[in-house]
C-alpha cells in the first residue's frame, strides 16, 4: 500500500521523490494504471507545456477516477493542479481531468504596467481565501516556489490565490481533491508542511 | 508580489567549495552541503553548485557533490559548469539538480538549449552569460571567461530565450570579484531585452550594490558566493536590508 506517483514524462520527478522520502511517505511510480488499484493515494506532478497531458490517457484517467472514487487523496503539482481543471488555452484540443470548473490561460498583466515578465518564476505568496486541509498550519502570506506560464482561474474550489499580473489559484481544493500551482517540494519549510498535510489526509 | 530571489553560489572543485571558506568547521569539511544546510536556514532562495573547473578540465559536474546537496535543502537547485551535451545535463538532473546552467556549450551548439527544454521544460534551462565591456557592447567571453567571441551579450540573450531557455544567469566580468557592485547598465539591458527573469551576478560587495540591482539593473534575482560566505547571518541581514528600502523579498 502506497502513493502512486504518476509518472507521464511531464519533466524530472526526483525532487518530488525526495521529499516524500523525507517525510517518510511510502510511494511508487505505477508502469500502468492497473497499479493504482492499491494505491493510498494519487499525487499528479509535472511541469511544462499542457500538451504534455496527453499521456494521461482514458485509462489513466478511469484508474484516478477510480482512486478518488474509493476515497484516496489526489493532489496536482503545478501541471497537474493545471490538468485538474477542464483544460488550458496552452493545448485547447485536450480535456483535463474536469473536477474543477475553469480553464487556464495565460499569465497576463491586468494593468498593463511596466515590463511584465512569463513565466513567473520565483518566491510569491499566498492569499489563503478559506479554511482548508491542505493548507493547515500555513500562514496568512508565507511565501512558495512557482515557476509557471499558464495559471488556473479563481473559483469556488479555490483556497489560496496568489498575484502576479492577476490573481490567480494558487491552491485548490475540493473535498480530498487538491491542488498547488507552485512546488512543494521546492518551497522549503512551508512546502514541505503542506505536503505533511497531505499524507495526513491518507492516513 | 513576486519576491526578488537572493541565490547563492557554491564554487566547487573536487566536491569541496574552494572560495570563501571563512568558518572554522566548513575549512575543515570544505562541505557544500554543510554550506547549503547554513543558507538555507539563514533564508536563501535559491542555490547554484557551479564546477568551477569543469569547463578547463573537462569534468562533468560531479554527482555525488548535487546529490548531497539536493539531500539538505528543499529550494531550487540549479548546476553549473561542464554541461556539455544532453547526457552532462541529465546526469546532474538525475542527481538532483532542478536547473541547469549552460555556458559555453549553449555558444557553440545552440540546439542544445530547445533539446533540453523539451525534454525537462523551459524553467530547467538557464543560459549563463559571462560579458565583458567592449566600448558601447557587452562581448560574450567562454570558457570561465578566456576566451573572447564575436557574440553580443544584449542579443545572444534574446536568442537563447527563443530557443527554450527559461532564465539567463548573467555575470560580469568586469566586476566579478571587485565588490564594486553589480554593473547595472549590463543587467538592465538584458532585463529589458527579455522576457525571462534575469540572475545578476558579479561584483557584490555591500547590501546597498543588492538595492541597485534590483531598481536601476532591473535584475529578477542576484547571486553572489563570498559576500554570503565571510559573514554569518548576510543573508537574513541582506533581506532586511532590502525590505527596509522596499524590494520585496521572501523573510
Amino acid at each position: 500500500m502506497s502513493i502512486a506517483l504518476i509518472d507521464y514524462g511531464a519533466g524530472n520527478l526526483t525532487s518530488v521523490r525526495k521529499a516524500l522520502t523525507h517525510l517518510g511517505a511510502s510511494f511508487e511510480t505505477p508502469s500502468s494504471p492497473a497499479g493504482l488499484a492499491s494505491s493510498t493515494g494519487v499525487i499528479v506532478p509535472g511541469v511544462g507545456n499542457f500538451a504534455a497531458t496527453a499521456a494521461l490517457g482514458d485509462e489513466w484517467r478511469s484508474a484516478i477516477a477510480d482512486a478518488v472514487g474509493r476515497g484516496r487523496p489526489l493532489l496536482g503539482i503545478c501541471l497537474g493542479l493545471q490538468w485538474l481543471f477542464n483544460g488550458s488555452t496552452e493545448a485547447p484540443a485536450l480535456t483535463g481531468f474536469g473536477t474543477m470548473t475553469g480553464t487556464c490561460t495565460r499569465i497576463s498583466n491586468a494593468d498593463g504596467a511596466g515590463h511584465f515578465k512569463v513565466p513567473h518564476v520565483g518566491w510569491n505568496s499566498l492569499h489563503v481565501t478559506r479554511p482548508s486541509w491542505l493548507l493547515e498550519d500555513i500562514g496568512e502570506g508565507d511565501q512558495v516556489y512557482f515557476t509557471h506560464s499558464y495559471a488556473a482561474p479563481v473559483t469556488v474550489d479555490c483556497v489560496a490565490s496568489t498575484t502576479y499580473g492577476v490573481e490567480f489559484a494558487s491552491v485548490v481544493e475540493r473535498d480530498s481533491i487538491c491542488g498547488v500551482q507552485f512546488h512543494p517540494e521546492k518551497s522549503g519549510d512551508v512546502g514541505l508542511q503542506i505536503l505533511r498535510n497531505f499524507l495526513r489526509r491518507i492516513g | 508580489m513576486l519576491s526578488k530571489r537572493i541565490i547563492a553560489c557554491l564554487d566547487v572543485r573536487d566536491g569541496s567549495v574552494v572560495k570563501g571558506i571563512n568558518f572554522e568547521d566548513l575549512r575543515r569539511a570544505g562541505d557544500p552541503s554543510a554550506l547549503a544546510r547554513r543558507y538555507n536556514h539563514e533564508g536563501i532562495d535559491e542555490v547554484v553548485i557551479l564546477d568551477v573547473t569543469a569547463t578547463i578540465e573537462k569534468r562533468k559536474a560531479l554527482a555525488d557533490t548535487i546529490a548531497a546537496v539536493a539531500h539538505e535543502i528543499f529550494l531550487p537547485l540549479c548546476v553549473g559548469g561542464g554541461i556539455r551535451d544532453e547526457a552532462h545535463a541529465e546526469a546532474a538532473i538525475e542527481a538532483g539538480a532542478d536547473k541547469v546552467s549552460l555556458n559555453t556549450a549553449a555558444i557553440a551548439h545552440p540546439a542544445l538549449l530547445s533539446t533540453l527544454a523539451k525534454r525537462y521544460g523551459n524553467q530547467a534551462v538557464i543560459v549563463a552569460i559571462d560579458a565583458k565591456r567592449q566600448n558601447d557592447r557587452f562581448q560574450i567571453y567562454v570558457r570561465s571567461g578566456q576566451q573572447p567571441t564575436e557574440r553580443d551579450a544584449v542579443e545572444w540573450a534574446r536568442e537563447a530565450e527563443d530557443r527554450g531557455a527559461g532564465e539567463i544567469l548573467l555575470t560580469s566580468i568586469d566586476r566579478d570579484g571587485t565588490k564594486r557592485g553589480f554593473d547595472l547598465p549590463l543587467t538592465s539591458a538584458v532585463s529589458n531585452a527579455v522576457s525571462i527573469p534575469v540572475i545578476a551576478s558579479g561584483g557584490a560587495g555591500t547590501f546597498d550594490h543588492f538595492v541597485d540591482v534590483f531598481t536601476a539593473g532591473l535584475a529578477d534575482a542576484a547571486l553572489a558566493a563570498s559576500i554570503f560566505h565571510y559573514t554569518e547571518h548576510a543573508v537574513s541581514d541582506l533581506k532586511q536590508h532590502l525590505r527596509e528600502h522596499g524590494i520585496p523579498v521572501r523573510l
